[in-house]
């Protein structure tokens, strides 16, 4: 009996040691897989952050830090984008809230048309709606001079803040906007929710207000961050249309201070990642009242 | 088709709905609902609710059951015909302003709102003061078996505590007309039952009128002053579900609400039909001219006697505690299914020669089929 006992012992724990081994396999494949994107994405943080502060023949100095408030333009073009970002993100999920509610509920055949045009901002390259653009306002002023819509083609050009670029910006945003919100309404029982709301007796606005943007919450939040940072990094189409946002004046500056350009783009980034902080932490909300964080709800048994 | 509200007699029932009171009136008139690819969901429906009554709309899926029940709600709009309340017409009325409390059959509660928030939610739209919506939220939850629940969210919930807190913000705004859509159907079967039961309480003390749509009969039957049988959109019968039983008006209730045996039958001189060696009365018109019949029967009106010599031969026999349920072959490759006490069925086992018989009543008859 001891020696079936001990057999079987020495037999568990055989069966136990390629366990373990299997076990640490991916452990390992983790932390490198870990590692090397880390690398990837710390080291030209690191080596940029220390061409920032590193002065050959002077030692370290932060210079380019402290002067970057003071710098000509940056405050100005700051603003700009922030302001610029806040219109395109209020202007989209303006457009595409409703319309993808209004399909889910009234059209579901429609869903296929919505995705294809949301997306087809993907495939046409920035400089070829930028080229679009150009023409039009070209095209606008001289056709249209004596019309009332002369001055609407001035106004969305204006240098202090020039809409047509939140509306570029919004077509640029839109595949990003729809795959989120998408994704949030197929989370939830859009129909079913607003047919309950409805017979509590809700208007269409409480509907929209008091039930399908509470449980869109992290999908607003995710569709604002990424057209937030879609805006905050766009480049071409501000520069090819003659305005300097934050983006293009970074782009400006590294000429004269290459040193502050790369320190501004270290900041960008990192004011990028905080406001992705307080938005996913807008989004989230307490973790009771989200039910994307919970189990199923048959999880919990009956008592 | 239309039903007499006034023939509904609520057999086995303390107290028939129509004296109960307290809710209202549902009427139906001509209700038709034609969904663009051509299906027809609602034929010409006409139908009566009395106040205070349970009826159950049955039938199987597609019938237009819920379909009803959604132009009732205001989730539907019906292409001809109206529907009354309390003799108003509300079928141009909009979903949110009609006195229609309903719960749904998949889980409908607002993901982001606690149970006491979701059950005041309706009073909170009609701006009722806070003070009296935490009470009334608080006594619907008590109401309702939940009163420690209010405080969490669905998704902390089970789904039968979900569907009992549906169906106190379904009572929350104190509707006339109480709409169940298939309540019950994603439960398991244990909360079911007690659900089921605690829905037939509560309609009973408060008196509301209640439409309860369902696919299952055994639901219908046991929870409804009246059931209503819906086929391709029209009325097949209405009725106590004791009368629906042992009296359908036609063969599709006849075969749907119940377990039906279809054996093969003949029309004799007298008017009687000849069934497995037996004659019986016929209930209601036999076919016209037709001598080669089908003849309807339940499986407790077929008694089943071990016989060596018997030309039936037992195929299966279930056991449901004080009921067998045996399956019989006869000559000619058909089967029949008999219910016997469970002491007088022991020596039927698979294998056994039996003789087959018909207890003497009248029987449904309708055209065999070619």
């Amino acid at each position: 009996m001891a020696a079936l006992t001990s057999t079987s012992t020495a037999a568990s724990l055989d069966d136990a040691a390629p366990v373990r081994r299997t076990r640490r396999r991916p452990r390992v494949w983790r932390g490198a897989v870990l590692g090397l994107a880390g690398l990837y994405f710390l080291l030209p943080l690191v080596s940029s952050f220390v061409f920032t502060v590193h002065v050959p023949g002077q030692g370290v100095s932060f210079e380019a830090y402290t002067g970057i408030v003071g710098a000509e333009g940056f405050t100005d073009s700051l603003l700009l984008s922030l302001g610029l970002a806040a219109a395109t993100i209020a202007l989209t999920l303006l457009l595409a809230v409703p319309a993808l509610v209004a399909v889910r509920l009234g059209s579901p055949g429609l869903r296929p048309v919505i995705e294809v045009m949301c997306m087809l901002p993907l495939v046409v390259p920035p400089i070829a709606l930028v080229t679009g653009i150009t023409t039009v306002l070209r095209w606008g002023p001289e056709k249209l001079s004596h019309t009332p819509l002369y001055q609407t083609f001035l106004a969305v050009q204006d240098e202090s803040f020039p809409l047509v670029l939140v509306f570029a910006y919004t077509v640029l945003a839109l595949p990003f906007v729809y795959r989120s919100l998408d994704a949030g309404l197929r989370a939830i029982d859009v129909p079913t929710l607003v047919e309950a709301a409805r017979n509590c007796g809700a208007s269409w606005p409480q509907v929209v207000v008091r039930v399908i943007l509470p449980n869109l919450r992290a999908a607003l939040a995710g569709a604002a961050f990424l057209t937030l940072a879609l805006v905050l990094g766009e480049f071409t189409i501000a520069a090819l249309l003659g305005y300097e946002p934050f983006a293009v004046w970074i782009v400006t500056i590294s000429g004269a201070q290459a040193r502050m350009s790369v320190a501004v783009s270290i900041l960008s980034l990192l004011i990028t990642w905080v406001l992705l902080l307080v938005l996913s932490r807008a989004g989230t909300g307490t973790s009771s009242a989200s039910p994307a964080s919970s189990a199923s709800p048959a999880s919990s048994k009956e008592s | 088709m239309s039903v007499s509200t006034t023939a509904a007699a609520v057999a086995g029932r303390t107290e028939p709905a129509a004296t109960r009171g307290g809710g209202a009136r549902v009427e139906f008139r001509g209700l038709r609902r034609e969904f663009g690819s051509g299906v027809v969901a609602l034929d010409g429906l006409d139908l009566t609710v009395e106040p205070g009554e349970l009826l159950a709309l049955l039938g199987p899926s597609g019938c237009g059951k819920t379909t009803a029940l959604r132009v009732i709600a205001g989730f539907e709009t019906p292409d001809a015909g109206e529907v009354l309340v309390d003799g108003e017409d509300i079928t141009r009325v909009p979903a949110n302003r009609r006195d229609a409390g309903m719960v749904f059959q998949s889980y409908s509660l607002f993901p982001n709102l606690s149970a006491r928030d979701n059950v005041a939610f309706g009073m909170r739209v009609r701006k009722v003061p806070a003070a009296q919506r935490a009470a009334r939220a608080a006594e619907l939850l008590e109401l309702v078996g939940l009163p420690e629940h209010g405080d969490r969210y669905p998704h902390q919930m089970s789904g039968g505590q979900q569907q009992r807190v549906a169906l106190a913000r379904a009572l929350a705004l104190e509707p006339r007309v109480l709409l169940l859509d298939e309540p019950l159907s994603a439960l398991d079967a244990k909360v079911r039952l007690t659900l089921r039961e605690e829905i037939r309480r509560l309609q009973l003390s408060l008196g509301i009128t209640t439409i309860f749509v369902t696919h299952d009969q055994e639901e219908a039957l046991s929870m409804a002053d009246r059931v209503a049988v819906l086929n391709a959109g029209r009325l097949e019968q209405c009725a106590a579900p004791s009368e629906l039983y042992e009296r359908p008006a036609t063969a599709f209730v006849a075969e749907f609400v119940g377990t039906m045996n279809r054996l093969p039958g003949r029309m004799t001189d007298s008017g009687r039909v000849a069934v497995v060696g037996t004659e019986q009365p016929v209930d209601g018109a036999a076919p016209e001219g037709a001598r080669d019949v089908e003849v309807l029967v339940r499986p407790e009106n077929v008694t089943a006697t071990v016989e060596p010599d018997g030309d039936a031969t037992v195929v299966a026999a279930s056991f449901f505690g004080s009921v067998t349920r045996v399956l019989l072959d006869l000559p000619g490759g058909v089967s029949v299914k008999a219910d016997l006490a469970s002491r007088d069925a022991g020596a039927l086992a698979p294998g056994v020669r039996a003789t087959v018989g018909l207890a003497e009543q009248p029987v449904l008859v309708v055209a065999a089929a070619s």
